[in-house]
């Protein structure tokens, strides 16, 4: 909001019709004979290196790749395809798939799986591998892969009396609650960040909730299993192990784990170099990574099946020549040349094994972590239930909701937002 | 004759009107029917999926609480922040019109730096400045003996702190309109006064602000349409939060139409959010108008 600028907010909603009306303006004519790639961050960045090995290989074929911050890459998919101005083969985050399905924007893919002779399913990992398939119908290839474990510092944890990581809730709160007592009332155990909706939905996956029901048509947040994760999560904060703290409270998570500030923490594989670069050379041997722990003996508890995939337009005008590239970007040595590039995981077994990876002290963690991975609810709606579920848990850490206020809340509002999928499949059911 | 001299005027408006046309009236046409549909991801794939639902979406959103805490956010932000700045503006004109003041450009660029600086660079340096543990405003309170406050992180502090950066960021646009208002005041008003031992609060309250009148509806009637919709401030520096205290209507517009695309429900927001504005253009210019004593002498 400033006075100097003219757009009202009518006109960002009043054009968007337009936008939507507007014939599709087929970007690169001139260029006809290119694949275009959409890539988003610093993939898009790095994997141009590996492009001129696939264009030697296939000459005839070039590739332009266009990269896209992340933070506007959703949106961009959405209106390129509205516009009719989609890339032949692009990357997407693994969640974004059912929307983009719902869409019509993404072409099936089993048959070329099943001719691409060098290819063993087995290969990938199964909880991976099966965030995309759709209603039984493969639609996009796991090109890297994510998930979270626990980080922590090894020599807090082991003055707390824990030189392995805790393998169940139990040990897990005993750990945290004697972290506290040594950090005193200015420090915690354990950073949960406010608005992150994935370590509650992990805990209730681990409790063996199905957050929604009846073929993904209602909420189902006041069922036991997800209550009981609620009460756990919830009960980190009343008692000060977890601070109350949003996104604007931290300055630098990496020097706020250096002071101990919080000496666990749940996070994703891009932590790993990050962690690497930015903790002080003395923290060096001091932090490791462990699987998340289960709330029974079922080590390790699940967590969330994350990651980029590649899929091919169904708008495109060139799938062979795509669909090469999804093929040349899968081989386990390109998966391994990526890796050393970026840092992200590789989705192949392969190209784990090539790599010596499961044996690497940080990577180790996620290998194990890897094998038993589960998906949040294949629906177009999901990320718009996230953000309720990130809401309804900040209130009610907050205490301007009690936790059945929230759940109730929170079944409430799932189910307006599930009310036209009701409506379809009542439709499709007919 | 008079057939053809209308034909030539249509000739030149035509152009200026096919473009409000094209590019105003269609689209917010578009806009309101789009408003009375539930058009969203499933309907942009097969138009067949989508429903037309009458006054469904305004129905559903004034039953929704998020709703009413987006609009009460709002309010605060309108009604605190708006007249804050209009303060701040008019203070601040005034001291740089003071006739003792030196350097008067410099201090009046100073000013208005803020308002030509990029928000999302301003709201980097201001996060700082708002941290709990480290930021340079907690410091100085604590030196006064203040216990540090989570800015950004608390419900109740999260409104006061984006209107202070607001306010800060924006003031200058009014102090400009302000000192041209104040420099448009003849100086002979104030001789009169003073021959009459008007003393300096009287001349403040007899000449300056009746006179400043039509730049108060004006600064008014901007700062409050401005105002409502606010929307770069707490999408850059909390995202709604804490607890959806800094989630503004155009926040959630913004939500609803173009992260989830629910472009029905998002369009029938902006229309609410229009109906109101409008209709608190219409008071505040009414109650101009009935205010005796406000017009300015000629």
């Amino acid at each position: 909001m400033s006075l100097s600028r003219p757009a009202p907010a009518l006109l960002l909603l009043a054009l968007a019709p337009a936008l939507v009306a507007a014939p599709g303006c087929r970007l690169d004519r001139d260029d006809a004979g290119a694949v275009r790639f959409w890539a988003m961050g610093r993939e898009g960045e790095e994997v141009q290196q590996l492009l001129p090995e696939f264009e030697r290989r296939h000459p005839g074929v070039h590739v332009r790749v266009q990269a896209i911050p992340w933070s506007a890459a959703h949106e961009k998919l959405l209106t390129a395809h509205v516009g009719g101005a989609m890339p032949d083969v692009f990357q997407a985050g693994n969640t974004w798939l059912p929307e983009l399905v719902a869409l019509g924007a993404l072409e099936p893919l089993d048959e070329r799986l099943a001719r691409w002779s060098s290819l063993d399913r087995g290969d990938y990992f199964p909880g991976i591998l099966d965030t995309n398939v759709i209603d039984g119908v493969t639609y996009a290839v796991p090109w890297y892969v994510d998930t979270r474990v626990l980080f922590y510092r090894t020599d807090v944890l082991a003055e707390a009396g824990y030189a392995e990581p805790p393998r169940t809730w139990t040990a897990w709160e005993d750990a945290m609650t004697r972290v506290k007592e040594r950090a005193g009332p200015d420090r915690y155990a354990i950073l949960l960040p406010l608005r992150e909706w994935q370590p509650p939905v992990i805990l209730a996956l681990q409790r063996g909730a199905s957050l929604l029901r009846e073929g993904d048509r209602y909420g189902n947040f006041e069922s036991p299993p997800v209550r009981a994760a609620f009460d756990f999560y919830l009960d980190l904060f009343q008692r000060s192990l977890a601070p109350r703290a949003g996104d604007t409270a931290l300055a630098n998570l990496y020097q706020d784990f250096a002071r101990g500030y919080f000496s666990l923490y749940i996070s994703g594989p891009w932590n790993i170099g990050e962690f690497g670069r930015r903790l002080p050379a003395t923290l060096a041997n001091r932090w490791t990574t462990a699987p998340l722990p289960a709330p029974g003996d079922a080590y390790p508890g699940v967590s969330l099946a994350g990651g980029a995939s590649l899929a091919v337009s169904s708008a495109s005008g060139r799938k062979d020549a795509a669909w090469k590239l999804v093929e040349f970007l899968s081989e386990p040595a390109q998966q391994v040349r990526f890796y050393r590039l970026t840092g992200d995981l590789p989705a192949r077994k392969a190209a784990w094994a090539d790599e010596n990876l499961p044996r690497k002290p940080h990577a180790h963690a996620f290998w194990i972590q890897l094998q038993s991975v589960q998906s949040t609810p294949k629906i177009p709606e999901w990320e718009r239930i996230a953000a309720k579920i990130s809401q309804y848990s900040e209130a009610a850490i907050r205490g301007d909701l009690t936790i059945d206020q929230a759940l109730a809340g929170l079944d409430r509002d799932v189910d307006n937002v599930l009310e036209k999928r009701r409506w379809l499949m009542r439709g499709a059911g007919r | 004759m008079r057939r053809g001299h209308i034909n030539a005027g249509w000739g030149f408006v035509g152009p200026a009107l096919a473009a409000i046309g094209a590019f105003f009236i269609v689209p917010v046409a578009a806009s309101l029917l789009l408003s009375f549909t539930d058009f969203d991801v499933y309907a942009v794939a097969r138009p067949d999926r989508l429903r037309f639902v009458g006054a469904g979406n305004y129905a559903r959103l004034l039953g929704e609480p998020r709703f009413w805490t987006a609009l009460g956010n709002t309010a605060y932000f309108v009604f605190v922040g708006g007249p804050l700045s209009v303060a701040v503006s008019l203070g601040a004109a005034l001291l740089l019109e003071a006739k003792l003041v030196r350097w008067r450009g410099f201090f009046r660029t100073v000013f208005f730096l803020p308002v030509v600086t990029t928000l999302v660079a301003v709201a980097v340096v201001w996060r700082y400045l708002y941290h709990p543990r480290h930021g340079l405003l907690n410091l100085l309170l604590g030196v006064v003996g203040v216990h540090p406050i989570d800015w950004l992180g608390d419900p109740r502090w999260a409104m006061p702190a984006i209107i202070l950066l607001a306010v800060w960021k924006n003031f200058g646009f009014n102090m400009v309109i302000f000192i041209a208002g104040l420099q448009s005041i003849p100086e002979r008003l104030y001789e009169a006064a003073r021959m009459d031992g008007a003393s300096a609060w009287q001349q403040f309250r007899r000449v300056t602000l009746p006179m400043l009148a039509p730049t108060f509806v004006f600064v008014a009637v901007v700062t409050m349409i401005g105002y409502f919709q606010l929307f770069a401030e707490p999408y850059v520096m909390t995202q709604g939060g804490p607890a959806n205290r800094t989630l503004s209507v155009v926040l959630l517009m913004y939500e609803e139409g173009f992260r989830w695309w629910n472009m029905g429900y998002g369009a029938a927001v902006a229309f609410v959010l229009f109906a109101i504005i409008l209709g608190l253009t219409a008071v505040q210019l009414g109650l101009r108008r009935l205010q005796p004593g406000t017009e300015p002498i000629r």
